[in-house]
């Protein structure tokens, strides 16, 4: 609307990007919602599975809460600094989003580094997926957002990449701004991961 | 709220301050549960009820200071398909958790 007021060719470039953001912003908040529906069906299973355990160790046998806390505390601040990465992007400073954007990888692969840890640890002592039915709901829900945060991840580098290789264009704000609603959201999911099946399997 | 900047396009991008206090409060809606489950403050259902509105109370905090949602004209849809996927979402986990435990009581031996 402002386009047609202002007869500036840039400012109607800029109108023109800002638009295309919020449609792409909007496009991937409607991706986002339906992961959360997938998400609700593993909540489910596991919600009603949680039980049957065949025999084989519990929630509270098998967990380690002060481990999972710290796990909790690098996605938790993995997206604060995210965020910060994002401010430093609209602030149009290169360095600054790339460096938090790194700090931000590394505390995403210190949280997958520990989950992957704790599988090894449960397989290796006989407590695998197959074991029961209360093992096979917990490793696909915590299993599917580990797999959404190493996916999350594989973008993360390579969004890196093209910020020092093209720098923070517009093309690449847009980029930036679906993977930080992405980011967020699974810090979202795994408060409720960390509150269902973590706080309240060893309570 | 009067913390974030808006652009012209009404995509909120937030404030270091903001980023700040929802982090300051994530960490707090963190820490208290962990402490009330590690030392069994409560009997299990009074445990239970308190660590599940902990993370409701955080799903807020999140929603608010770092995915900027509110009730601007410019977020009204994403308000509206969030509200519509955590009515469908409830009705998936109720409704399976109700279903399920209602199969276990009438299968069991009486």
């Amino acid at each position: 609307m402002t386009s047609q007021i202002i007869n500036n060719h840039s400012a109607e470039h800029h109108d023109h990007d800002a638009e295309a953001t919020a449609k792409v912003a909007f496009g991937f908040w409607i991706y986002i919602m339906s992961d959360c529906i997938l998400f609700s069906c593993f909540f489910a299973s596991y919600a009603v599975l949680h039980t049957n355990v065949f025999g084989g160790a519990g929630p509270k046998e098998l967990f380690d809460l002060n481990y999972v806390m710290v796990e909790t505390f690098l996605l938790l601040t993995s997206s604060f600094t995210y965020g910060l990465a994002m401010l430093a992007a609209h602030k149009n400073n290169k360095a600054q989003a790339l460096t938090w954007l790194f700090i931000t990888f590394l505390l995403g692969l210190g949280f997958i580094g520990m989950e992957i840890n704790e599988f090894h640890h449960l397989i290796i002592e006989g407590n695998g997926p197959s074991r029961s039915a209360f093992l096979s709901s917990f490793f696909g829900l915590v299993g599917l957002h580990g797999l959404h945060v190493t996916c999350g991840l594989i973008w993360m580098a390579l969004l890196m990449f093209q910020v020092s290789t093209r720098g923070l264009t517009a093309m690449v704000n847009r980029k930036l701004a679906c993977l930080s609603l992405f980011w967020h959201f699974l810090d979202i999911i795994w408060i409720f991961v960390f509150t269902v099946v973590y706080l309240m399997g060893v309570m | 709220m009067s913390a974030h900047h808006v652009s012209a396009t009404g995509e909120s991008h937030g404030s270091v301050k903001a980023y700040t206090i929802g982090f300051i409060l994530s960490i707090i809606l963190t820490v208290i549960p962990y402490f009330i489950v590690v030392n069994h403050m409560m009997p299990v259902e009074g445990i239970a009820i308190a660590v599940v509105l902990l993370a409701i109370g955080q799903l807020f905090i999140q929603l608010v200071f770092f995915l900027h949602l509110d009730r601007s004209s410019e977020q009204r849809w994403n308000l509206i398909t969030f509200l519509f996927t955590t009515l469908i979402l409830l009705i998936l986990v109720i409704g399976s958790i109700w279903i399920m435990w209602n199969l276990n009581y009438n299968m069991m031996d009486h």
